[in-house]
């Protein structure tokens, strides 16, 4: 008799991962909502005013989870082309494609309020500084990386290539969280890290973790919905997206 | 509470311009991104279905 084995990797399939995610994504969605809701109300009426920096430092509600989620992205969507590169699985080439367009909209808004940060603070927009520098190059990496992809008209030789340049480019991750320490820059030290206690107050510290949660949620959601268009799109011509949209 | 009034709280002491853009900016990028998501899919389903049709009218 033929064991019915249901296993972890069902659903790498993509019939299935078009099915899940679609089930998946407005959970997501509606946690995202929920939790930027409360770090909104914790950015504006619970955290205090900044001994230094005024109002102004509230940038740090949005800045900073920007800018993680511009980070952790790019070490994902690697993860997945390098998975896709080894294993030669369907499913990670989509779900890579499906990351990039956030990571480049999180990198480019990391940029936009690091510059209306930087300008009332230190008096200017830019600075050809380790960190700002970095994390342009960050944003060039992720634009390439969609450039290539859309230059290839073979979706599965596109991820291949693609594969190669996030996994180059994984090296800048390291560099921009470092940064601030290999280097003098203008940029301050990190807040919050692993091996001492954070030098904010509790409703700042708790206020930027709450938003960082929510931007994590809606990565989540909006890659979940991003990829089944991605996964309709290769499967055309597969019986199962012919019932899909009927 | 942080504010003695609304025009306090807009006024953001004296950030206004680079406190309300950064939020601004964060929440229209997020807002265009879900709509092109939306329109994305609407698009494929669209294109799927028109090729559906046109095969089965030369069947």
């Amino acid at each position: 008799m033929k064991t019915s084995d249901i296993h972890w990797f069902k659903f790498s399939s993509p019939p299935n991962f078009y099915w899940l995610a679609g089930r998946m994504w407005p959970w997501f969605a509606t946690l995202a909502a929920t939790l930027t809701l409360i770090g909104l109300w914790i950015a504006f009426f619970v955290a205090p005013i900044d001994a230094q920096q005024g109002q102004g430092y509230r940038i740090i509600f949005v800045h900073v989870p920007a800018s993680q989620m511009a980070m952790f992205i790019y070490l994902v969507m690697a993860a997945w082309a390098g998975f896709g590169l080894a294993f030669n699985t369907r499913l990670s080439g989509m779900m890579a494609s499906a990351l990039a367009p956030t990571g480049a909209l999180f990198a480019f808004l990391s940029l936009l309020t690091g510059a209306l940060w930087g300008k009332p603070m230190w008096g200017t927009w830019w600075v050809w500084d380790a960190r700002l520098t970095s994390t342009l190059i960050l944003l060039f990496l992720y634009l390439g990386f969609l450039a290539l992809q859309s230059s290839i008209d073979d979706a599965r030789r596109a991820d291949k290539a693609c594969a190669v340049l996030a996994l180059v480019g994984v090296v800048n991750v390291p560099i921009i969280y470092f940064s601030v320490n290999w280097w003098n820059t203008l940029h301050q030290g990190a807040s919050v890290s692993l091996s001492k206690s954070p030098s904010m107050a509790a409703p700042m510290l708790w206020g930027m973790l709450i938003m960082v949660v929510a931007f994590w949620m809606y990565t989540i959601a909006v890659t979940l919905a991003r990829v089944r268009t991605i996964i309709l799109d290769r499967e055309r011509h597969t019986e199962w997206v012919k019932n899909a949209v009927e | 509470m942080q504010w003695n009034s609304v025009s306090e709280f807009f006024a953001m002491g004296g950030y206004a311009f680079y406190v309300w853009g950064s939020f601004g900016a964060t929440a229209a990028v997020m807002l265009l991104e879900m709509l092109h998501v939306r329109r994305q899919r609407q698009e494929m389903r669209r294109s799927l279905r028109n090729e559906l049709l046109s095969e089965g009218a030369s069947s």
